[in-house]
Formats: C-alpha cells, sequence, structure tokens
C-alpha cells in the first residue's frame, strides 16, 4: 500500500470528481426538462386560450319596434330581425344582395340573444331606442382580435391622385406609402392596390368612392395586413365594415360569460361550458356515491378485520391489479355490461359515473388503507381496553382519525375520474348536447370529453375555445390538488 | 425445551391468599405465537383487592398472560391460548361469553400512556357510554367527575374538561387512562408497566394512585422494576422465559426467595 | 313503482330502529338486571334486519314480476314489516342485539370488498363474450398474425399485427423518454435534492402526473407534431403531421412522474447501511449510487419500467388525438402509426352493432390489451413484493 496508494493518482481523483459533477447535472437537467415541460405545456395552452375569453360586440342604436315584438310574449319577437336592420342601417352604402349577406355574416347567429334577454327583463323599452352591443360572428371576432391577419392602419402623408379608367382606378403621384394588397380608404370608399408600378398603382373598388378628388396628406389612410385576402377567412370588404366600425368607437370588447353560461354550439362564439361542467357534476356526483361507501368499507374490512386467508389474499391482488388496468378496458365493461346487458341509458352521466366509479374505487381503497394504517394501534387497543368492541373500536376511533387521510385520497380520485376521457367515449358520452343536463339518465358530456370533440372541429375559433375549455378543467384540477396538498400538511399528525 | 406441567403446589400457594377471596384462576394456560410457544403451563391464583406484580426479564412472557386475562390477545393474527382462565369461576375463554362485557369487567392501562384524541371528558365517557352504564345526562358527568377523582386527577383538570386529552402531560395521560378504566366499574385492572414511559415524580404518583385504589379492585401490574414491584404490590410472580418461576408474597419474595432464577433476577445476575 | 318501492323500503327501515329501541327502551325501564345491548342496537338491529327483507324482496320481485308491477311495493311493504314483527319477538334483556348487528355490518363489509372481484370478473367476462363472438367470424390466426388491417374496407380485414408495432413503436419511443428521465429525476430528488427543493418539484411531479391526458393529446396535436415537422424538414426528412414521434415523445413526458415516484420509493427503501458501507471505502457519490443503490434497487425499478411499459400501452386520449388511423406497417418513427386503443376508440365511438365483426374486434383488441397489461402489472407487482421483503 505504498506506491499503489491512492494518494498517488491525482489525475484519477480530478476524473472521479468531474464524473460526479457530470452526473449530479444529469439528474439536474431530467428534473428541469419535466418541469420546463409543464411550463411549456401550461404557458402555450394559456396563450392560445387568452382570446376566447373576451368577445367582441358591435354598439347599435336598435329601434325596437313595438309592431315586431308581441306585447304579449316578448320571448316571440322578432329581434333578429331588429339587430339585422339596424346593423345593415349602419352601412347604407351597401345595398346588393351579396353584400348584405356578407355584411350580415359578420354577426353571430346569436347576435340578438342579449337584447331579446334585455327586453324581456325591460318590457317598457318597447317602442323605444336603446343602445345596445350585439355580438359578432366568430371570423369578425377573430379579425378584432388580430388572430386572422396582423393590420396596420398607416395614414397617408403624400398627395395622390385617382382617376377611373373601366373598372380599375389609376392611382398617380407620389406613391411612396404603397404595396400591392393594401387598402386604401379615401373618399369615402375603400379601394384594393391591385399592383404598383414607378408612378402609377392600379386599383380595385372594393367600397365605390364618392369623388375622385385628389388625396391631400391627412385625408385618406392605408390598411396593411400580415394576411392578404386569400390566406384569411375574412375579406376585404368585411375587413373594412369593421375597421369603419372600429374607427366611430362601435366595436366593444367584453368578458365572454357566454363561455361559462351557454351550452355547446356548433357556432365557436356561441359555445360554452355549461352542459359540459353539468355534466361532469352529474357524473361526479354518481361516481363518489358509488366509489366512497364502497371504498372505505372494503378498506376499512381488509385493514382491519380481514383475517389472511386465501380470499383476503386475492382481493389484495385483484385490487392492486384492477388500480393498473387501463381506463379503456373499464369503458368496455360499461359498454359490455352496463349499457348492453342491464340495458341502462348510453351517453347518461349514471352510466358514466358508475364506470368512473369503478374505475377509482382502488384509489380510494388504497388511499383509506394506508390512512388507517397511519392510526397508531394504541388507540384501538385503548378502546377494546374499556370494553369497546372491536367494530366499536374501528367505527368510533379508528376511522374517525382517518378521515383526513381518506379525503386526500379521494380528492385525487376525484381527480383523476374529472380528468378521464377514454372510457366515457365508449359509452357515448360524445353526443353534441346544447342544453345543461337535468338528471344521470339525461345525454350528457363531461368537460374532457368536450375538449375532445372541440379538438376535433375544424373552425379555427374552436381551437382556441378547446384551449381554453383546458385551462378551466386545469385550473379545477389545480384547486382539487392543492386542496389535498393542504390538508395533507394540515392534518399530518405525528403520534 | 419442553418443560413437564409446572402445577401449583402448597408451598407455591401465598399465604395471603388464605385471608382473601380468588379472583383469577388460571390452569394450565398455554400461549402461542404462531410456532412460537410464549406461555407454559402455567397455572396461578390471584387474589382480590389486592395489588399482585409480575416481573421478570423481557420476552419472559409476563405482559403475553396479562393480555390473555382480558383477552387482549385476540386481536393478535396467529395467537392462539390452551388452557382455562376463570374469573369469578367463569371461564372468559367459553364460546358464549362476551369479550366485550370480559373487557368491561377487566380494564387494562397500557404501557405507554393512549388517552383517545378526544376531549379529557370524552375520553372518560365513552366506556360508559358504549355500556349504557349512565342514565342521563347528569348521571354521566358524575361518573366522569368521580372517575377523575378517583384517578386523583381531577384537581388538575376540572377547568379544562374540554380540553383533548393529549394535551395533558405524560403522567396526567396516564392517570387520565386509569380513569378512563375505573369509569366503567371494572373489577380488575390490568397493568402493562404504566410508568414505563414516565419520569420518576410522575411514576411516583401512579404508585400512590394505585395503593389508594387497590381496596376496591383486583389489580395486576406487569413492571420492569422491582422496586416498583415492592413499593406497590402485596404479591410477586417471577416469570422466566415463559415459565411461572414463583408466586408469592411481595415481602417473602424480595427477602427470601426460593428459586435460584427468581435470587439470581433480584440480585441483578441477569435480567 | 320504483320510487314507491324506495320510499317503503325507508320508511320500513325508520319505524324498524325506532321500534326496536324504543322495545329495549321498555325492557330497560321496567327490569332489575341490565340489557345485554344498548337500546340503540337493538334500533339498529330491527332496522337492519328490515332494511334486508325488504331489499331482497326488491331484488326477487323485480325480477319475477318486473319493476313496473304493484306486487314489488307490496310485497316488500309485506315482507319488511314480516320481519320488524319477527325480530320484535327476539328483543330480550339477554338478546346480543349487538353482536348480531356487528355480524351484519361484516356482512355489508365484505360484500363491499367483493365489489373489486366483481368489476374483474365483469371486465374478463364481459370482453371474453364478446372476443369469443369475433372469433366465430374471424379466425383467431388470422387476427393474431394478420398483417393488414383495415375493419372498414370490404371485405374487411383484421389483422393485429401492424396494430401491435404501432403500439409498441409509441410505447418504446415513450419509455426511451421517460426512463432516462424518470430514473435521473428521481436519483436527483433522493439523493443530491436538498428538503427545501424536494418540496417544490414533487408538488410539480404530481401536478405533471396529474394533467389530463385529452389535455396532452390537444397539447401533442396542436404544438409538438407541427414542431416536429416543421424541424424534420428543415432537415429534408418527411415527417408525417400525425407522427409517431410527437405521440411518443408527449406519452414519456406524462410516465416520466410514474416512474420517477415510484423509483425515488424504491430507491429510498434501500438501506442507509449499503450507502454508508460505499461512503467509507472511499466512494463518490454518483459511485455510490451507480454501483451500490442502483443494483440493489435494480428489481424495483425494473418493476416501475414494466407498470410504465402498461401504462404507455394502455394509454388511449394521446395517441387518439396524435396519432394517426391508418394501420401502417412502420417501424419509422416519423410516419404515422396506430395503435390498439386507437383502434378500440374508433370503432365503438358512434352507433354500435353487436353483431357486426367491426364492433366485436372493439372487444378482441381489447382482450388483447388487457392481458398484456394484466401479465405486465402482476409481473411488477410480484417483484416489488418480493422486493420489499427482502429489505423489511
Amino acid at each position: 500500500m505504498t506506491d499503489k496508494s491512492v494518494k498517488g493518482n491525482a489525475a484519477l481523483i480530478a476524473k472521479r470528481y468531474a464524473s460526479e459533477r457530470r452526473f449530479q447535472a444529469y439528474g439536474a437537467a431530467a428534473l428541469a426538462i419535466s418541469v420546463l415541460f409543464l411550463v411549456y405545456l401550461i404557458v402555450d395552452i394559456g396563450i392560445k386560450a387568452w382570446p376566447s375569453y373576451f368577445e367582441h360586440r358591435a354598439v347599435l342604436e336598435v329601434n325596437l319596434d313595438a309592431s315586431k315584438i308581441p306585447a304579449a310574449d316578448v320571448q316571440k319577437g322578432d329581434f333578429e330581425g331588429i339587430v339585422k336592420r339596424a346593423f345593415r342601417g349602419s352601412f347604407p352604402g351597401v345595398t346588393t344582395r351579396r353584400d348584405l349577406k356578407s355584411l350580415t355574416s359578420l354577426l353571430s347567429v346569436g347576435a340578438a340573444d342579449d337584447l331579446r334577454q334585455q327586453t324581456v327583463a325591460n318590457p317598457s323599452s318597447i317602442g323605444t331606442t336603446v343602445k345596445t352591443g350585439v355580438l359578432l360572428a366568430d371570423d369578425a371576432d377573430l379579425y378584432l382580435k388580430g388572430m386572422l391577419t396582423d393590420t396596420v392602419k398607416t395614414p397617408g402623408t403624400t398627395n395622390v391622385q385617382m382617376a377611373q379608367t373601366g373598372e380599375e382606378i389609376i392611382l398617380t403621384g407620389d406613391l411612396s406609402q404603397l404595396v400591392a394588397g393594401q387598402i386604401v380608404r379615401a373618399n369615402g370608399g375603400a379601394l384594393r392596390i391591385a399592383s404598383v408600378e414607378a408612378g402609377l398603382a392600379k386599383a380595385e373598388t372594393i367600397m365605390p368612392t364618392t369623388t375622385l378628388n385628389t388625396l391631400a396628406p391627412g385625408t385618406w389612410d392605408i390598411l396593411s395586413f400580415s394576411h392578404l385576402e386569400a390566406d384569411r377567412r375574412i375579406d376585404d370588404r368585411q375587413v373594412v365594415w369593421l375597421e369603419s366600425l372600429r374607427d366611430k368607437g362601435a366595436i366593444e370588447k367584453h368578458f365572454a360569460w357566454r363561455f361559462f353560461n351557454n351550452g355547446d354550439s356548433r357556432e365557436p362564439e356561441l359555445a360554452g361550458l355549461r352542459g359540459a361542467i353539468a355534466g361532469s357534476l352529474l357524473t361526479l356526483i354518481m361516481t363518489l356515491s358509488l366509489s366512497v361507501p364502497l371504498g372505505i368499507a372494503a378498506a376499512v374490512y381488509l385493514e382491519e378485520f380481514s383475517a389472511k386467508n386465501k380470499f383476503t389474499e386475492i382481493i389484495e391482488v385483484n385490487i392492486n391489479n384492477l388500480a393498473a388496468v387501463p381506463s379503456i378496458i373499464f369503458g368496455l365493461l360499461g359498454l359490455a355490461v352496463f349499457i348492453n346487458f342491464f340495458g341502462l341509458p348510453r351517453s347518461a352521466p349514471l352510466v358514466g359515473g358508475l364506470v368512473l366509479g369503478l374505475l377509482v374505487l382502488p384509489t380510494i381503497i388504497i388511499a383509506t388503507r394506508a390512512a388507517l394504517k397511519a392510526v397508531p394501534p394504541s388507540i384501538k387497543e385503548a378502546a377494546l381496553g374499556v370494553g369497546a368492541s372491536h367494530q366499536q373500536a374501528v367505527f368510533h376511533h379508528v376511522l374517525p382519525l382517518a378521515v383526513p387521510g381518506i379525503l386526500t385520497g379521494t380528492i385525487l380520485g376525484v381527480a383523476r375520474a374529472l380528468g378521464e376521457t377514454a372510457p366515457l367515449l365508449m359509452i357515448g358520452m360524445v353526443a353534441f348536447i346544447v342544453d345543461a343536463p337535468k338528471g344521470f339518465t339525461e345525454a350528457a358530456t363531461v368537460l374532457p370529453v368536450q375538449i375532445f370533440l372541440w379538438s376535433d372541429l375544424p373552425e379555427v375559433a374552436f381551437q382556441s375555445r378547446t384551449a381554453a375549455a383546458i385551462i378551466v378543467l386545469l385550473v379545477i384540477l389545480f384547486c382539487l390538488n392543492a386542496v389535498a396538498i393542504f390538508m395533507r400538511k394540515r392534518f399530518e399528525r405525528r403520534w | 425445551m419442553d418443560a413437564s406441567p409446572q402445577k401449583i403446589t402448597l408451598s407455591n400457594t401465598p399465604r395471603i391468599l388464605a385471608a382473601r377471596d380468588t379472583k383469577i384462576v388460571a390452569r394450565d394456560v398455554n400461549v402461542y405465537y404462531g410456532e412460537k410457544h410464549a406461555i407454559k403451563h402455567l397455572s396461578i391464583d390471584i387474589p382480590d383487592r389486592a395489588v399482585s406484580a409480575f416481573i421478570g426479564p423481557s420476552g419472559c412472557g409476563k405482559s403475553t398472560f396479562l393480555r390473555s386475562i382480558n383477552r387482549m390477545n385476540d386481536t393478535i393474527d396467529g395467537c392462539r391460548v390452551t388452557g382455562d382462565i376463570l374469573v369469578d369461576g367463569k371461564n372468559i375463554y367459553d364460546r358464549d361469553l362476551d369479550v366485550v362485557q370480559l373487557r368491561a369487567r377487566v380494564g387494562m392501562v397500557f404501557q405507554k400512556p393512549n388517552p383517545f384524541p378526544k376531549s379529557i371528558f370524552e375520553n372518560v365517557a365513552y366506556g360508559p357510554r358504549i355500556h349504557g352504564i349512565a342514565k342521563s345526562k347528569a348521571d354521566l358527568e358524575e361518573i366522569v367527575v368521580g372517575s377523575l377523582k378517583k384517578a386523583s386527577l381531577f384537581e388538575e383538570v376540572k377547568d379544562r374538561l374540554d380540553h383533548s386529552g393529549t394535551s395533558l402531560s405524560g403522567g396526567q395521560q396516564q392517570r387520565l387512562c386509569i380513569a378512563r378504566a375505573i369509569a366503567v366499574n371494572p373489577e380488575i385492572i390490568l397493568m402493562d408497566e404504566p410508568c414505563s414511559a414516565l419520569d420518576p415524580i410522575a411514576s411516583a404518583r401512579i404508585e400512590e394512585l394505585i395503593d389508594e385504589i387497590r381496596q376496591n379492585y383486583c389489580i395486576i401490574i406487569v413492571t420492569h422494576s422491582m422496586q416498583q414491584a415492592a413499593r406497590v404490590s402485596q404479591l410477586t410472580a417471577f416469570f422466566h422465559l415463559g415459565d411461572l418461576v414463583e408466586f408469592g408474597d411481595t415481602d417473602e419474595m424480595f427477602t427470601t426467595p426460593k428459586d435460584k432464577r427468581t435470587q439470581d433476577y433480584i440480585t441483578g445476575r441477569f435480567g | 313503482m320504483t320510487a314507491w318501492t324506495l320510499l317503503i323500503i325507508a320508511a320500513l327501515t325508520t319505524i324498524g330502529f325506532f321500534v326496536g329501541q324504543a322495545r329495549a327502551q321498555a325492557l330497560r325501564n321496567a327490569g332489575t338486571v341490565s340489557l345485554h345491548s344498548l337500546p340503540a342496537y337493538h334500533g339498529l338491529l330491527m332496522a337492519s334486519m328490515a332494511l334486508a327483507a325488504a331489499g331482497l324482496t326488491t331484488l326477487v320481485a323485480a325480477l319475477v314480476a318486473g319493476s313496473d308491477s304493484l306486487v314489488m311495493p307490496a310485497a316488500v311493504a309485506l315482507l319488511g314489516t314480516g320481519a320488524i314483527a319477527a325480530s320484535y319477538r327476539l328483543i330480550t334483556k339477554d338478546f346480543r342485539a349487538r353482536n348480531r348487528f356487528e355480524y351484519f355490518i361484516m356482512l355489508v363489509l365484505i360484500a363491499c370488498s367483493a365489489v373489486a372481484v366483481l368489476t374483474t370478473i365483469g371486465i374478463v367476462f364481459s370482453v371474453l363474450f364478446e372476443t369469443m363472438a369475433f372469433f366465430k367470424e374471424v379466425s383467431p390466426i388470422e387476427f393474431l398474425f394478420g398483417t393488414h388491417w383495415s375493419p372498414t374496407s370490404t371485405p374487411p380485414s383484421f389483422g393485429l399485427i401492424p396494430l401491435l408495432v404501432g403500439t409498441l413503436l409509441i410505447t418504446f419511443i415513450a419509455i426511451l423518454v421517460a426512463g432516462p428521465l424518470g430514473l435521473l429525476s428521481a436519483i436527483y430528488m433522493a439523493e443530491y435534492s436538498s428538503k427545501k427543493m424536494r418540496g417544490v418539484v414533487k408538488p410539480v411531479l404530481e401536478i405533471l402526473a396529474g394533467v389530463p391526458t385529452v389535455v396532452l393529446g390537444f397539447f401533442a396535436a396542436l404544438t409538438v407534431a407541427p414542431l416536429i415537422r416543421n424541424t424534420g424538414e428543415s432537415f429534408g426528412l418527411v415527417v408525417a403531421s400525425e407522427s409517431a414521434l410527437a405521440a411518443g415523445l408527449v406519452m414519456g413526458m406524462m410516465i416520466v412522474p410514474l416512474i420517477s415516484s415510484l423509483s425515488d420509493d424504491i430507491i429510498n427503501a434501500v438501506p442507509q447501511a449499503l450507502r454508508d458501507g460505499s461512503y467509507a471505502m472511499g466512494a463518490t457519490k454518483s459511485e455510490t449510487i451507480k454501483r451500490v443503490v442502483l443494483p440493489a434497487a435494480l428489481p424495483g425499478i425494473v418493476s416501475a419500467f414494466m407498470l410504465a411499459i402498461s401504462r404507455a400501452i394502455g394509454e388511449t386520449m394521446i395517441v387518439v388525438m396524435a396519432a394517426g388511423l391508418a394501420a401502417n406497417l412502420s417501424f419509422n418513427p416519423l410516419s404515422a402509426v396506430t395503435t390498439i386503443t386507437v383502434q378500440i376508440a374508433t370503432l365503438l365511438v358512434g352507433d354500435q352493432e353487436f353483431d357486426s365483426a367491426k364492433t366485436l374486434s372493439a372487444f378482441a383488441l381489447g382482450f388483447v390489451l388487457f392481458c398484456f397489461t394484466l401479465v405486465l402489472n402482476y409481473i411488477a407487482l410480484r417483484i416489488v413484493q418480493r422486493y420489499r421483503e427482502q429489505y423489511d
């Protein structure tokens, strides 16, 4: 041990320490990747979701024509017609059928809903003119949120002459600001620049100008886009209409309460989570009323009363295996047994709740057993010592002390059930449901399934709605987890 | 290591028994934990209204036997008891005996104080409640106060009966456990090293308490401390490796032990 | 009628309780000797007798007469009252009502424990029956070894191999991601991190574990898949828009918390004495971990991986949303493949006819999936059990 002493080999020691540092860095990096992934996931979905929590409305002066609204049944009034007329009224230049159609398509199908409700609540307003906001359709809304194209408004700072040749407008003069694809708004109309050559630009009329006066600095402006008409879901004319509304201050941005108050809809701007949340709630009630009593009873039996025999062993192995069975298999069980064999209704929270109840049963049993195990045996002995029966000792003393642990486990089970999708697809909870379900046997959908359904839809606006629904789901789940963690900390008892 | 059954001979029967009623009679008791033979052919007569101490080295079976007297061993998986244990002439291992009623008659105080994590009042009231002893609320209060007084704890806790039992000091907790045991009117109180988790001052108070209440109960105390056995008990039983080696008047046992093993133990040769 | 029946059962149970309790109380007040059981237990016992009698009658009546007939509530009322009357005569001072009631409770507890077993039996039978029906139409050989899967074409073909390959390809990618990440995370948390850091990172991993798979699926389809395609295309690779790689990567991230929490427990269970022995010889921490701790923890880690694989094979939503539908027999992670779970989901969403091979094939796939995961889980749990025994 002289020459071969470790002391002599400084190079080896340095190498060993380097390897030590490397290894530690790998570990830290692995953790960092998981954390970053989660952060990226949430931020990415959050950014996608944010616009959906807001909606744009056009503010209109609406004449609540008494002849269109039956006083006896205000609900039946022709509010759609009233709103449509009022909207068209603010664009008197639009006259052709085609243009009018294009114009009204900026309004949501449900644009009159708010006005109808207001009038029903306040019938005295019938016959008067009121100022009201009407909901815009998804594409108009997306445009105003800047999600279809970035629009830049530049005031015209040069002198430009206009001349008409046939259909085309020829622009001459200082054209330094102009690029093809831009829209020039001048003389009460709008032109799209088709081409710009040296000293001459050709343009098409989008909205007819009233005169062909020379454009002086400050009297005209230019709209330039990141996405030209061909690349976006809204045409130039509609853009000009929306921009003119925006210039008049007739566009308002509001928090989209509709997203929480409405049921599902084919129109993205009207689609909401109410039905899904109600469905989730009903399903959850069913899940809990099945899994909590069964789970606690089974755990109490296995932990406190069961003798060590074959039967108990089978149950234990079985529960552990059941906890790891893929959730989709539970869906097959629900389909084959509950729906096909017992004839329970498809798509109903009843069946969904039963399936999810069986799914989270092992979770609750395992958590409850752990909580029971954590209660020191001396408590039970004390009760037995004063002559309590075994059951009295368990139900009077051990079980109450295990309640925080059981609750924590139950909350985690609820979180699992709330996010579960696959088994519910199997039992048909994928129906398109507008109204919130009112009972356990009505067709319903749940939050994660709603997310899945929306994610499949082609409309761009639904992508954002999906993300918004995901954020709602995640917030609920985080709250549940936070409560569980808090309870674990709060009731953690050192015996 | 299969010892022949140890019969109680006349010389083995303590003089003091003659003066008192016998409360517990054990005949040829064997206790097994799975394969382990923890108590071997034990026979003993324990008198009423006196303190009997069980002493012996760790693992000698004294606690095991104690727990057989109120059938607390039932709760342990794989534990088997043979032979007869009679309380007031009635075999407690009879099929038709209700173990719950037995435990109401045979109270127990454990090694570590184990109050329920409930109020002091509820701790004591629990037993009377499940056995339906109290006829009314006032009745229940009387029992609780009486038991706390008997356990000489009342003066210390009378202003905070609604405080948690676990908020008391160790010695107070153990007296609370004694009050809890007394509250159901037991005839026998088993104490499994009741002072081992307490400091000397708290231990002294428990010993005083045992001395005060011994007139009314048959008390059996398992202890590691020979001094304690000498101080509180009238009779002492010495256990060794599952055998009852010697049972007699405490004074005699500590002055003139009959068995070599007893002598070795009390003189500190082993244990 | 069902509502009436339930109402009658509830009423009988309540009446039973009060009658029993009153009767026992009367005995107690009159007699000089004490009752064996508290009056409340006499009440509870009578209530449970009434409940049991009425409940059983309901079941029998529902099976015999159907739930709509008037027979059910009538029979329930009659037999429930009968049960009360019969048990009324039992109440004496020596009657062990508490013991009887506790026996009843014990039966209830055992029945509840049996539900878990019933669930398993239900799963096995529901899947097995439909699978049998499927094999009457398609031979098992063709199903297990066929290399072509297209249930909707005419004639349909049901070859499992492409699905199996797709499933295993995605699972392989997932484990390739989750294995090192999860294991290294666990090692870092168990051996290096401070208590404070553990307090931060553990909840983060728990949150990651709690993210619903439908959310991960959305993320995979809308963010990760385009990212991979764009990156791949900038290197001149052909990447399918629903590549196995995207689904596999995200699935891997889903599994990281599972592997790390299981491995963390296992590494913590390795006795400190083993580490001390290694340190005492002058080993560095990483050498101790690599040469002593990990080998000792190996069985547990293997089982953690097996549980992770079983989880990946059975995962549905991520692949439904991010993997393809077409059954390509391909090992290329950049191509679109489909999995067993995707096919089950697509075959069963919408209307099903339980007599078509198309619907039944979903159950056959479910059967394959169940067997796969069951074997993996069972072996993994056995390994963990044996491992625990070793160090306990």
